[in-house]
């Protein structure tokens, strides 16, 4: 297929360019055996399933970023990682994706195949397999280039069972890496910062990690992926449904220097910034050396550290803070805004 | 980072909290309530409640939070004036990011972007005038907020548009002063407090002797601090000192700043743009005459007041909009604790802020809102 132009209102018609763009740009790419049925439905052999566990874990999410591409990945990874990983922290192994495109007319057709590419390889990095999928084509301005859904199935194998309401005092708080660098990735992609800082987005599957963690400890008692929100909110929301306190060490936690010189500019909290490649888990005490040591054997868990701990209280997250104090890590309202001066 | 890091170095900061609490007792001395040192400035609110310093303080003293939030104190009607401007299907309305969640009477301006207003969050004013230069068929309005601290940008970046001659570039003036909004607590009957810290970015710009008056008419010591925690630990240690010592002097703690007689550039160009504007309205302080500027008529073309023609009434003389339970006027003044307040955590909170307090996370409400729990927990 020619990919000089752009996408057009055609692509989305129903008609014969429709096809052609499906056919020979996204199924191709994304080819296995599985979509090359080519029905309106994947049809999965349950057989295969039930060997791996005793539930199905199912999770949606839609991707909408502004630039599409940024330095360590583009919307296309975010969609494969974060619904992948959305299926790891519940403890599955994740196995198939569905794929919905809505592109604004006007996506230059070179873009939209790069995106397509780098899905592919995030796909076979995860070991998850794109098996049906959908693509409508809307007017300029009906939406900002190109939107992604993605929603993926996976299997939890017996006894797994990590849950936002599963903390209890004594159990110790681990992160795998550096906190805040898809957050800052983007906001200095977006360029209006005019900052020469080298950060790239730390989207990544979890998967691998999650599956050494589960094999060094059955009994994870928490654990999620820190997105939308960061750390704070994960944590806030680890808190709120256990009924207990978080106590974080601020000197434990990992910042990148650009990312925390970036946060010092404009009065940000790296604590609330996105991550697309970090996960926060709760375990019991005993267990903590053994996750860790299993954690940083994994690539995206070389950076594994504890940065806490679980005691009695009512909900809150507190920081140890580096200086000598204390205080809350709240949740915040909405947006985080910069700060005048 | 590792410069910054010097001044946030926890064996340095347990020395000083130490030698605070050595002091504090002696200069409290016979006072009834512990020593009431209000820092004006909300950046320094921010650093109090990031590091968690309040928490490192003896009894003995007492943090009072002032209005010196720029975001804080904007009166609803302004933020309506804001909106109605933005409103204007030509303007794009560019504003620094934290005053787009103030609530107006009708809505903030980040509900203005949500129903359609082309509202967009800049970092400077000159990236501001980059957009009108980029879109010379719109009208660009700035959002010029902020103490002293932000005037000389505001008052550069207008110099700027009239020498290139741009025409669709105007500022939306809010800007406040502090030596004059200091002086509206200390006249204040009920003021209670002892001590200062005074904004160190501020006086970057406009020097030390603007607040000779605070020691030398109202008896009250205050200390010029810089935004590193160990700056603000520094300058409690000199203020309890003062008080020990029985002093009562400005003294510069931001010495490695702040230039005695101030940016003599930055002030040139706020006098050439700014004038003084004889009433302007704070939220929950009222209008307080001579706090605010407004630009000189030699520049009205670049004045969206003038360019928009905005009902601006101060003779109005109201205390904004603030529902009566409200009692932001109160705790700006310093006058009552933000838990005191009837509407706190309870229809008032980060999540539906009724005042600005609560709006900005430098609002002293809304850094009580999350240390109270603290507080409640100890």
């Amino acid at each position: 297929m020619n990919f000089s132009g752009s996408i057009t209102l055609a692509h989305g018609s129903g008609g014969r360019v429709m096809h052609q763009l499906v056919d020979e740009l996204i199924r191709s790419t994304f080819s296995n055996p599985l979509l090359e049925e080519g029905e309106d439905q994947a049809r999965i052999p349950l057989a295969g399933l039930g060997a791996q566990g005793d539930r199905l874990a199912f999770t949606t999410d839609s991707y909408v970023v502004t630039p599409l591409e940024f330095p360590g990945g583009n919307i296309g990874t975010l969609a494969i990682n974060g619904t992948v990983n959305d299926l790891a922290v519940g403890g599955a192994k994740p196995l198939y994706l569905s794929c919905g495109f809505i592109i604004e007319e006007g996506l230059s057709l070179e873009t939209f195949a790069r995106i397509l590419q780098s899905m592919r390889l995030a796909a076979d990095e995860a070991g998850v397999q794109i098996v049906t999928g959908d693509t409508k084509v809307v007017q300029r301005g009906g939406a900002d280039k190109l939107f992604i859904n993605t929603a993926g199935v996976g299997v939890i194998p017996a006894g797994f069972n990590p849950s936002a309401g599963g903390a209890q005092v004594g159990d110790v708080v681990i992160i795998n890496g550096w906190l805040g660098d898809h957050g800052a990735a983007i906001l200095n992609a977006r360029g209006d910062l005019a900052l020469e800082a080298d950060i790239e987005s730390d989207c990544a599957p979890l998967n691998a990690l999650v599956e050494a963690m589960f094999a060094a400890c059955s009994d994870i008692h928490c654990l999620r992926d820190a997105t939308r929100g960061g750390l704070a909110t994960v944590l806030n929301e680890f808190a709120e449904r256990s009924g207990v306190d978080m106590v974080l060490k601020e000197d434990t936690l990992p910042i990148r220097t650009p990312v925390r010189g970036m946060c010092e500019i404009l009065g940000l909290d790296p604590l609330y910034l996105a991550n697309e490649g970090k996960l926060v888990a709760v375990v019991p005490a005993e267990a903590a050396q053994t996750v860790l040591a299993a954690m940083q054997r994994i690539p995206a868990g070389y950076h594994a550290c504890i940065i806490g701990a679980v005691v009695e209280g009512e909900g809150h997250v507190i920081l140890q803070t580096a200086f000598g104090g204390e205080r809350i890590v709240d949740m915040l309202p909405g947006e985080q805004l910069p700060r005048i001066c | 980072m590792k410069y910054m890091d010097e001044f946030r170095d926890p064996a340095t900061a347990k020395k000083l909290v130490e030698e605070i609490k050595r002091l504090a007792p002696i200069a409290r001395g016979q006072r009834e309530m512990p020593l009431q040192i209000m820092e004006f400035c909300g950046g320094h609110t921010h650093t109090l409640f990031k590091y968690g310093i309040a928490s490192m303080l003896p009894a003995d003293i007492e943090m009072v939070h002032g209005p010196g939030c720029p975001v804080c104190v904007l009166p609803m009607a302004r933020v309506d004036d804001c909106v109605a401007i933005a409103e204007q299907p030509s303007v794009i309305f560019t504003t620094f990011g934290d005053a787009m969640r103030v609530p107006g009477t009708r809505k903030s301006l980040l509900q203005a972007k949500a129903d359609g207003c082309d509202v967009r969050m800049v970092y400077s004013p000159m990236d501001a005038l980059a957009i009108a230069r980029k879109n010379p068929e719109r009208e660009v309005v700035f959002f010029a907020l902020g103490f002293e601290t932000t005037m000389p940008s505001t008052a550069l970046t207008l110099l700027q548009a009239y020498r290139e001659g741009l025409k669709n570039f105007s500022l939306f003036c809010n800007h406040i002063t502090t030596p004059a909004t200091m002086r509206a607590i200390l006249t204040d009957p009920d003021l209670r407090l002892d001590g200062f810290l005074a904004p160190g970015h501020v006086s970057m710009v406009i020097g030390a002797h603007p607040y000779d008056f605070v020691t030398r008419d109202y008896r009250k010591p205050l200390v010029i601090t810089g935004f590193e925690p160990l700056d603000i630990l520094q300058a409690l240690w000199m203020l309890v000192k003062q008080f020990a010592e029985g002093r009562c002097e400005v003294e510069n703690q931001y010495a490695r700043i702040v230039p005695e007689a101030g940016n003599v550039a930055g002030l040139k160009a706020i006098a050439e743009v700014y004038e003084t504007r004889e009433h302007s309205e704070f939220r929950g302080l009222g209008n307080i005459g001579d706090a605010g500027v407004q630009i000189r008529d030699d520049y009205a073309a670049y004045d969206a007041e003038k360019k928009f023609g905005l009902p601006i009434d101060f003779a109005q003389g109201a205390v904004g909009y603030d529902p009566e339970h409200l009692k932001c006027a109160d705790v700006l003044r310093g006058v009552m604790k933000p838990w005191e307040c009837p509407a706190f955590a309870k229809t008032c909170n980060p999540q539906n802020p009724l005042g600005a307090l609560m709006v900005s996370p430098e609002g002293s409400c809304a850094a009580y809102y999350a240390y109270g729990k603290l507080a409640k927990r100890s």
